[in-house]
C-alpha cells in the first residue's frame, strides 16, 4: 500500500488528523534536510512535504522564495533530492510527497520522472502550476509507477473545477485556505470550515489544508475541520533564521512539535 | 468594423484551438486558484467579441484617442541609403504613449471595465506597457498598479515617472533577475491574492490562455491597417515584414493578417544582446529549449535542470526568457523565420533611423530595423519591405547617450 494511503487510513481508524510541514529540500544543505527529517519525523509529523527549488516560484510568497534561492546557489537538483529521499529510506518509512513547479518535471521528461521519484521511495507529488486539464501524461506517468498525485484546489474552485480535481488528485486533496501565495498569516479564513465542508460534499478523499497557517492555535483549528494541516512558511522561516548550524534540525523540529501537539488535540 | 481584405489567415492558421493550444505550444499553466479567472477572462472576453457596441467602443476609442490608423510611411532616405527594396515604416510609434502596446493595453481594460473589475494590474519591462495601461486606467477611471524590476526601473526613470503622473502605483521588484520576468512573478502573486475584483493586463502574447489570444486580437490592427494600406499604396503585396520579438505581440500584430499570404516573407528579431551565449542574450529561438514558464509552453532560455536562465539585452522590451506560444508554433512550423540583432547592431540602427529619416526609434523597434539594414541591400529595388516601428525612442536617449557618448555627463 502507498505510504501516504496507508498513514491516513491509520489517522482516520485513530481519529486523528495528519501534521504535514512543508521544508525546502536543499535549504541549507541536504544533509541538514536528511537530519531534519529525521528530527520531524521524531516530532510526530506524519506526511513531509519536499519543496523543489524553482528559480521563477510564482505560488510562493517571500519566505520559500528565499529558501528556493538559498538551495538553488547549491544547485540542488531533481536528481539530488531524489538520491536524499533514497537515503531516508534507507532509515525511515516517512511518507515523502514533492510540492514542485511544473517546468522542471518537464525539463526531466514525465516518464523518468515518475519512474526515478517511485524508485527512490517518494510517495506522492503535487505541482503547483498545473491544473489537471493539463496534467494527463503527467498523471498517467505518475499513476503508473504507483506515485500519489496531490492537485490543489482553492476558494475559487467551482463545483465542476471541485469535481475534476477530486477525481484526479490521489493520497490526498491540497485545499490552498486562502486567495494568494505561501506565508504566514495572523488569522485563518472565516469561512474556511464551510469551505471544507462544501469539498466534502464531492469526494471521500482526505484533504489536507494550507497556505497561511503558522501558529498551534491555526493548526488545532484547522485539525477539526480537516483531514490534514499543512505548515510551511513559519517553519521555514526558522529554517532560514538558523542555517547550517548542527542544532537547526533539533530547534526546528521542537517548534514543529508545538504546532504538531496542537493539531493533534482533535 | 472596417473590412480590410482579409487574407486566408484564419483558414491556414486555426489557431488557438479550444484548449489555447498553438500546436505544441500554449495552454493554461496556472495555480489553481486562478483558473476561475482564466475561465470567467474567456467567457468575457467571447461574449465582448461578437458584441457589436464593444467592438464599435473599441473603434472609436481607436481613431479618437489612439490616432489610429498609424501611417504607413515610405522611408526614402533610409531606402536610398540601403540601395535595395523599398522600405515602409509602420508608425506605431504615432500611436498615442508612442507605442503599439496602448492597442492590447486599452482593449483589455475595455473588457475588465465590463466584467465589472475595479482595479487593474500589470507588469512592465521597458516601461510602455505600463504606461499604456496607467493611461487607460486615467482615461477609463480605473486603480492601476505597475510591477516594474528594479533594475528596470533604474534604466527607464522617466516612464516610471510618466506611470506616477497617469495616477498609478508603480511597485519595485526586488526578486530573481529585478526584470521583466521577475515584474510577472509579483503580478501572478498579486493577482492570485485579488483574483476577485482584479484584473491582470498581461502586456504580451505570452501567459495563459486566453492571453495570448486576446493580445493578438487587439493588436493584429497593425497588420490589418498595414495589410489594406500597401495595397492602397503600391497595389501589391509586401516581400518582407520585419519585426521585433520579445513577448511578441507587435510581431503578431504585424504578421496575423498576412499569414495567410504565402509570398510574404516574415522575419522575427531577437534580442542577440552581447552574444549568443547563456546569460548575454535573449534569444529563445537560438538558445532555448521547449519548456513552461509563466503559463505557457514555448521555447525557454533555461538549463538542463528546467531552472530559468538569465537573460540581457540593451532593450528593457526584449529582455525576456520566454516567447510568446503562436511564435513558437510559427518557428517550428517554418512560417515565420526567426533572428536576432545584438546590442551594438541595434545602437547603430537606432542613429541611422534617427538621422535618415528624422524618426528616433525605441530600442526595441531598432532590432527590427537592424535587420532591416541587412536584408533590404539583398534584395531587388522593386521589392517591398514593411519594418514594424513599434515604438518612439524618446525613453531610450538618456541609456543611449550613455553608451554612445561615455565621457560627457547626462
Amino acid at each position: 500500500m502507498n505510504r501516504i494511503d496507508a498513514r491516513f487510513a491509520a489517522l482516520k481508524a485513530e481519529g486523528k488528523t495528519a501534521f504535514i510541514p512543508y521544508i525546502t529540500a536543499g535549504d541549507p544543505n541536504l544533509a541538514q534536510t536528511e537530519k531534519l527529517v529525521y528530527a520531524l519525523e521524531k516530532a510526530g509529523v506524519d506526511i513531509i512535504e519536499f519543496g523543489v527549488p524553482f528559480s521563477d516560484p510564482v505560488g510562493d510568497g517571500p519566505v520559500n522564495q528565499e529558501a528556493a534561492l538559498r538551495a538553488l546557489k547549491n544547485h540542488i537538483t531533481l536528481k539530488d533530492i531524489f538520491a536524499c529521499v533514497a537515503r531516508i529510506r534507507t532509515n525511515s518509512p516517512i511518507p515523502i510527497v514533492l510540492f514542485t513547479y511544473f517546468n522542471p518535471v518537464l525539463a526531466y521528461g514525465f516518464v523518468g520522472f515518475a519512474r526515478d521519484a517511485a524508485a527512490a521511495g517518494v510517495d506522492g507529488v503535487l505541482c503547483v502550476d498545473l491544473p489537471p486539464e493539463e496534467a494527463t501524461e503527467y498523471k498517467a506517468a505518475l499513476d503508473e509507477a504507483g506515485v500519489r498525485t496531490v492537485f490543489l484546489m482553492a476558494p475559487t474552485s467551482t463545483d465542476k473545477r471541485i469535481e475534476l480535481i477530486a477525481r484526479n488528485s490521489t493520497g490526498f486533496i491540497y485545499y490552498v485556505s486562502r486567495l494568494g501565495v505561501t506565508g504566514e498569516r495572523d488569522a485563518l479564513e472565516t469561512d474556511l470550515r464551510s469551505a471544507v465542508a462544501r469539498i466534502k460534499q464531492h469526494t471521500d478523499k482526505p484533504v489536507a489544508v494550507g497556505f497561511g497557517i503558522s501558529t498551534p492555535a491555526h493548526a488545532r483549528d484547522v485539525a477539526s475541520m480537516a483531514d490534514g494541516v499543512v505548515v510551511g512558511s513559519a517553519i521555514v522561516r526558522m529554517i532560514g533564521q538558523l542555517g547550517d548550524t548542527p542544532d537547526m534540525p533539533e530547534k526546528v523540529a521542537a517548534f514543529t512539535k508545538t504546532l504538531v501537539d496542537a493539531a493533534k488535540v482533535i | 468594423m472596417t473590412s480590410y481584405g482579409d487574407s486566408s489567415t484564419l483558414q491556414k492558421h486555426p489557431w488557438p484551438d479550444a484548449r489555447g493550444r498553438y500546436g505544441d505550444f500554449g495552454g493554461k499553466f496556472v495555480p489553481e486558484t486562478l483558473m476561475y479567472a482564466l475561465e470567467e477572462l474567456e467567457a468575457a472576453y467571447n461574449e465582448a467579441k461578437t458584441d457589436p457596441a464593444f467592438q464599435e467602443k473599441l473603434a472609436w476609442y481607436r481613431t479618437h484617442y489612439i490616432g489610429r490608423p498609424t501611417p504607413l510611411y515610405y522611408a526614402e532616405r533610409l531606402t536610398e541609403h540601403l540601395g535595395g527594396a523599398k522600405i515602409y515604416l509602420k508608425r506605431e510609434d504615432l500611436a498615442h504613449t508612442g507605442a503599439h502596446k496602448i492597442n492590447n493595453a486599452l482593449g483589455q481594460c475595455l473588457l475588465a471595465k465590463r466584467m465589472g473589475k475595479r482595479r487593474i494590474i500589470a507588469e512592465t519591462g521597458a516601461g510602455q506597457h505600463g504606461v499604456a495601461t496607467a493611461t487607460a486606467c486615467a482615461l477609463l477611471g480605473m486603480e492601476c498598479r505597475i510591477y516594474m524590476g528594479s533594475e528596470d526601473i533604474e534604466r527607464q526613470k522617466l516612464n516610471v515617472f510618466r506611470m506616477r503622473l497617469l495616477g498609478s502605483e508603480v511597485f519595485s521588484v526586488e526578486s530573481g533577475s529585478k526584470t521583466l520576468k521577475d515584474a510577472i512573478n509579483d503580478a501572478l502573486r498579486y493577482w492570485v491574492a485579488n483574483v476577485t475584483d482584479t484584473h491582470y493586463v498581461l502586456g504580451t502574447v505570452h501567459g495563459p490562455h486566453p492571453f495570448p489570444v486576446i493580445c493578438r486580437d487587439f493588436q493584429r490592427v497593425i497588420g490589418d491597417e498595414a495589410r489594406a494600406q500597401i495595397l492602397e499604396m503600391e497595389g501589391r503585396l509586401p516581400h518582407t515584414l520585419i519585426a521585433c520579438v520579445g513577448g511578441g505581440s507587435n510581431a503578431i500584430g504585424l504578421f496575423f493578417n498576412f499569414l495567410g499570404d504565402e509570398q510574404t516573407r516574415m522575419i522575427g528579431v531577437e534580442a542577440g544582446g552581447i552574444s549568443i551565449t547563456p546569460g548575454m542574450h535573449a534569444a529563445r529561438f537560438d538558445g532555448g529549449t521547449y519548456g513552461m514558464l509563466q503559463g505557457a509552453i514555448s521555447y525557454v532560455l533555461q538549463d538542463e535542470d528546467g531552472q530559468i536562465g538569465s537573460t540581457h539585452s540593451v532593450s528593457a522590451g526584449l529582455d525576456y526568457a520566454s516567447v510568446g506560444p503562436e511564435h513558437a508554433y510559427l518557428f517550428k512550423n517554418g512560417r515565420v523565420e526567426y533572428t536576432h540583432a545584438s546590442d551594438e547592431e541595434a545602437l547603430r540602427a537606432f542613429q541611422m533611423c534617427s538621422q535618415l529619416e528624422g524618426i528616433i526609434p525605441a530600442l526595441e523597434s531598432s532590432h527590427a530595423i537592424a535587420h532591416a539594414v541587412k536584408v533590404a541591400p539583398t534584395m531587388a529595388k522593386d521589392e517591398i519591405l514593411i519594418v514594424n516601428l513599434s515604438g518612439r525612442g524618446d525613453k531610450d536617449v538618456t541609456q543611449a547617450a550613455k553608451l554612445l557618448m561615455p565621457d560627457e555627463e547626462f
